[in-house]
């Protein structure tokens, strides 16, 4: 093995392939974030996999110089789960909709997240269907109307940070295609934590659902409406953290109210380490389908044992002594084991 | 009082009882004493279907057949030549099994008339005429056992709970079987509760005296042992010889196994057998479900384990979209589909073959993959090999097909010196293949159509696989008409690449017109009805199919040698159809779907029937 430090850049984590999304789409602001970010994991190309479903989203592999599988639609945190458990020595990506991993995929998404099966999930949430061209999905909002709408939708949408919390996540995070800056951040801790990690990216689909999440990009607008969560910082927001976030007087959830009519100690100080899920799940409630209150940043980051680690030390138990036999020795041992009986 | 002894070649005995009785476990340990006696013997229990059923109910009876002879065995037996029936329930359900002359073994004691009366016997059986014909042996089970431990110090309960070990010393006496093995067994068994162990003992010992001191016993019999292979035998049935099959597998390939399964009756015991293998390379992941099972697989295998996903009908269903992916992909991947009576949830502990048409055809698009299968229970184990020989070698998906007779059957095996088993090592790529130093993943061997397979980790050869149809060599994304039908051509020229040995015909004579061609656990009772055709003189041909997709190169001429081709399937015809499209051979479908395995005297009878007919 050679010592030297890796030197990529995000020229680097570029395939070959023709990046083929609709011109402002959100997703070349977050692949491109991403190229410049890998560099700075430290790991080599070979060791990094991206694991997708299907949507317009999942394309994401064939861009990235990597190793890379466009599996099928929903299905790639099993894919990704069975890839990381037999190869702990990778690091294991994966990259879904809003569509595939909360509708089809749904299943496989909250139980990798309650194993912690060591995956980063990335969720390109453009609140639509994008490559069936504009259905809607799992987190449209009630009453949108699309191609499959055209009256309105019934359906209550997911709040994808609160499914996380509900599957067990030790890692939810939530950011925004446009902002480079914060989409690292998110991803450096993503990175560092053992075990599932759910990152919400919020993307906007320029053909079917352009702006959807305009009013968290507008500089007239986002700050009344962004909650930038810091670790061990108060939760204030607006453009001179006019307003804040307190306990609510009823029940135990959070409410915003004004900075000016509360006591500072009880601004709520945000803490990503909190054991229990409860705090991080009102956090994500401060937010409604109009996105008004809403946090970016990381909600959860709680220490488990990685899936993996856990399996890696049954099998370590169960294989004492194995390494000075031959694979055939071990054969033999295991078909002796037991009721046997000998004919001459 | 002297006994006298009568030489038998071959029996079948079935020990029925109440779930509680313990009749799994009395027929095993007969069985156990069997085959150290030599014998070669064939074993199936049939358990009910509900996990708990109300005692001393027609549908909570569970019974074990032995089938036992100096002779090679093919099958459990058709039809008990003895019953041994624990309760009112057991006769009930079992009777219509037996042959004419049929001895019976019943507990006396349970024939109350409650119990009678839980079964709709109207009135007692063994005090009317409905049991002439047979030879009943009327023992009082539970009593008898139950005086024999009077001076033991266990409870009532207990004591009575030791009748099945009072019915083995009888029938272990009356077929001259060693008694050794089950008295060390039982020492073992209830180690931690040496007066339980010490009343099982004294039960066993009790039956056996009971056969050699009472007059109703005059006969015992004896079976010479079979003239077996010398060498190290265990008993296993078809999801143990499985599960060692793939453990086997991944050892003779030097590669890591892992599982991916979701539980499903008959196939769960595979998962977790496997789960106690993890000594051996094994890991299991029991997944959410059974698109996870396969997905983790192929995620595996992906990564340069031996992917495997365990499953029964319902579950092959949900796998057939990552089935069309892991055909896209080219990786290797073996699915075992223990099959079972459909459709959907239909008999989920009975027996089907029913499985061949979604194994061939049930995925979209055009996604030929290998398809093989298993005929016995021991056979379980070379055919994992074979599923994982051709799944490494040509990179690709495939369907072993078990089913639940095979599952639960069980059977004597030489056990193999694992150097003589095949070398399934493979070699990952590790270079680039392609001109000016360019890694081309798709491209193939010409002689196995295998692409690399380059696992995550090897440097400079980063690349991506996905669903989208590609180009051959690069592996380019392309909507190209022509890569398209180059590619569709192409994975139906590797599944036909891949080497397959020549189908045998077994025909001592030689001059047989018509052949019996099967596939799967029809091979016993199939066996059974030819060699019992021979005996009388009919000459009958025939063959056993492995490998059904591809199928052998030289079917079509072995087919073209006979009048007529028959083709006995647990399903409606299934092989019978691609037999009739591939070759235009007007072969003679014969179908059993009553979730039972064929009867070797039903096949005798249909197979004569057109040999007559010829
Ligand atoms: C089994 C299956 N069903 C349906 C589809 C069609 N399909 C492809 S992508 C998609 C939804 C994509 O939406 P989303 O996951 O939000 O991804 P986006 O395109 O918005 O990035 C659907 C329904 C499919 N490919 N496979
Ligand atoms: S349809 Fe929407 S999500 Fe898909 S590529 Fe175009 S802009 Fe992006
Ligand atoms: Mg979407």
């Amino acid at each position: 093995m050679t010592e030297v430090p890796l030197k990529l850049t995000a020229k680097d984590f570029r395939s070959d392939q023709e990046v083929r999304w609709c011109p402002g789409c959100g997703d070349f602001a977050i692949l491109s974030a991403i190229q410049s970010f890998m560099p700075e994991l430290g790991i080599p190309r070979e060791q990094i996999t991206f694991v997708s479903g299907i949507g317009c989203s999942s394309r994401f592999p064939y861009y990235l110089n990597t190793y890379g599988m466009h599996s099928i639609h929903g299905r790639a945190p099993a894919i990704a789960s069975g890839l990381a458990i037999s190869r702990p020595d990778l690091s294991v990506w994966v990259v879904s909709g809003d569509g595939d991993a909360l509708s089809i995929g749904g299943n496989h998404l909250i139980h990798a997240l309650r194993r912690n099966v060591n995956i980063k999930i990335l969720m390109f949430n453009n609140r639509i269907y994008g490559l069936t061209k504009g259905q809607c999905s799992p987190t449209s909002e009630f009453g949108k109307v699309t191609k499959s709408t055209p009256v309105g939708s019934r359906d209550t949408p997911f709040n994808p940070i609160a499914v996380a919390l509900g599957a067990e996540a030790s890692f939810v995070a939530r950011t925004i295609d446009s902002d480079r800056k914060h989409l690292h951040s998110v991803l450096r801790a993503a990175a560092a934590h053992q075990g599932s990690a759910f990152i919400e990216i919020y993307q906007n689909c320029a053909i079917f659902n352009d702006g959807a999440f305009d009013v968290l990009k507008d500089p007239a607008s986002r700050d009344s409406v962004l909650v930038r969560l810091e670790h061990g910082k108060p939760i204030t927001f607006g453009a001179s953290g006019e307003k804040c976030v307190v306990r609510e007087p009823r029940g135990f959830g959070l409410e915003v109210a004004d900075t000016a009519s509360v006591p500072r100690s009880e601004i709520i100080v945000h803490d990503e380490t909190v054991p229990g899920p409860a705090y991080a799940f009102t956090l994500s409630r401060l937010s409604d389908q109009d996105l008004s209150n809403t946090p970016v940043g990381v909600f959860r980051r709680v220490a488990r044992p990685a899936y993996e680690s856990l399996v890696q030390e049954q099998n370590a138990a169960a294989r004492t002594g194995v390494a000075d036999a031959t694979p055939d020795d071990l054969l033999a041992e295991l078909l002796h084991t037991g009721n046997t009986w000998t004919i001459r | 009082m002297a006994k006298q002894i009568q030489h038998l070649d071959r029996v079948a005995i079935r020990f029925a009882g109440d779930s509680g009785d313990g009749m799994q476990l009395t027929g095993d340990r007969f069985a156990s004493e069997t085959a150290i006696l030599g014998n070669d013997l064939s074993t199936l229990p049939n358990y009910p279907a509900e996990i708990r059923a109300p005692s001393g109910s027609l549908h909570g009876v569970s019974s074990f057949q032995v089938h036992f002879a100096a002779h090679d065995v093919l099958t459990p037996g058709d039809s008990p030549d003895v019953l041994v029936a624990m309760n009112p329930a057991a006769l009930r359900a079992n009777l219509a099994d037996l042959p004419p002359n049929a001895e019976i073994i019943v507990n006396t004691d349970e024939f109350t008339p409650r119990n009678l009366e839980k079964v709709g016997y109207t009135s007692n059986p063994l005090e009317n005429d409905s049991l002439d014909g047979f030879i009943v042996h009327r023992v009082p089970l539970t009593s008898a056992t139950i005086a024999a431990l009077a001076d033991f110090e266990v409870s009532k309960k207990d004591a009575e709970r030791a009748k099945n070990m009072f019915a083995l010393g009888l029938l272990s006496w009356m077929y001259s079987r060693p008694t050794e093995g089950t008295v060390e067994f039982l020492r073992q068994k209830f180690a931690k509760k040496p007066k339980i162990a010490a009343a099982n003992v004294a039960a066993f010992q009790a039956g056996w005296n009971y056969g050699e001191t009472t007059e109703d016993f005059a006969v015992r019999y004896e079976v010479k042992p079979a003239n077996l292979e010398p060498g190290t035998y265990r008993s296993v049935n078809g999801n143990s010889a499985l599960a060692y099959g793939l453990v086997a597998a991944g050892l003779r390939a030097h590669l890591p196994v892992f599982l991916g399964a979701y539980p499903i009756t008959p196939a769960s015991e595979i998962l977790h057998e496997l789960s106690g293998y993890k000594r051996y390379g094994v890991t299991t992941f029991q997944a959410e479900d059974e698109i996870a099972a396969v997905g983790s697989a192929l995620g595996a295998s992906y990564g340069g384990a031996l992917g495997v996903t365990s499953t029964s009908g319902p579950g092959l269903a949900l796998k057939t979209e990552t089935l069309g992916l892991a055909v896209m992909l080219e990786l290797p991947l073996v699915i075992v589909d223990v099959q079972r009576a459909g459709p959907s949830t239909g008999l989920p502990t009975k027996t089907e073959q029913s499985d061949l048409n979604i194994a061939l055809f049930g995925r979209h698009g055009e996604a030929p993959l290998a398809v093989i299968a298993a005929r016995s229970p021991a056979d379980c184990f070379y055919a994992a090999l074979e599923a994982a020989r051709i799944a490494l070698t040509y990179r690709m998906p495939v369907i072993l097909l078990s089913d639940g007779y095979l599952a639960n059957g069980s059977e004597p095996w030489l056990l193999p010196d694992p150097a003589d088993l095949p070398d399934l090592r493979v070699e990952f790529a590790t270079e680039p293949n392609g001109p000016d130093g360019k890694f081309l993943p798709y491209l193939h061997d010409p002689h196995t159509l295998a692409r690399p397979w380059a696992v995550p980790g090897t440097p400079g050869l980063e690349h991506r696989v996905g669903g989208l149809e590609k180009a051959d060599g690069t592996g380019a994304v392309s909507y190209v008409p022509a890569d398209h039908d180059l590619m569709m051509r192409l994975r139906a020229a590797r599944v036909e690449a891949i080497d397959v040995p020549d189908l045998e015909v077994e025909d001592p004579t030689g001059d047989a017109r018509v052949l019996v061609l099967g596939w799967g656990s029809t091979y016993g009772p199939v066996g059974a009805a030819c060699r019992k055709l021979r005996e009388r003189g009919v000459a009958i041909a025939q063959a056993h199919l492995r490998h059904i997709s591809p199928l052998p190169r030289n079917v079509g001429t072995v087919l073209a040698g006979y009048d007529r081709v028959v083709i006995p399937e647990m399903n409606l015809g299934q092989l019978a159809h691609v037999i009739r499209d591939r070759y235009l051979v007007d072969a003679v479908s014969y179908n059993k779907v009553n979730g039972q395995p064929f009867t070797s005297a039903e096949l005798e009878t249909v197979l004569e029937e057109v040999v007559r007919n010829d």
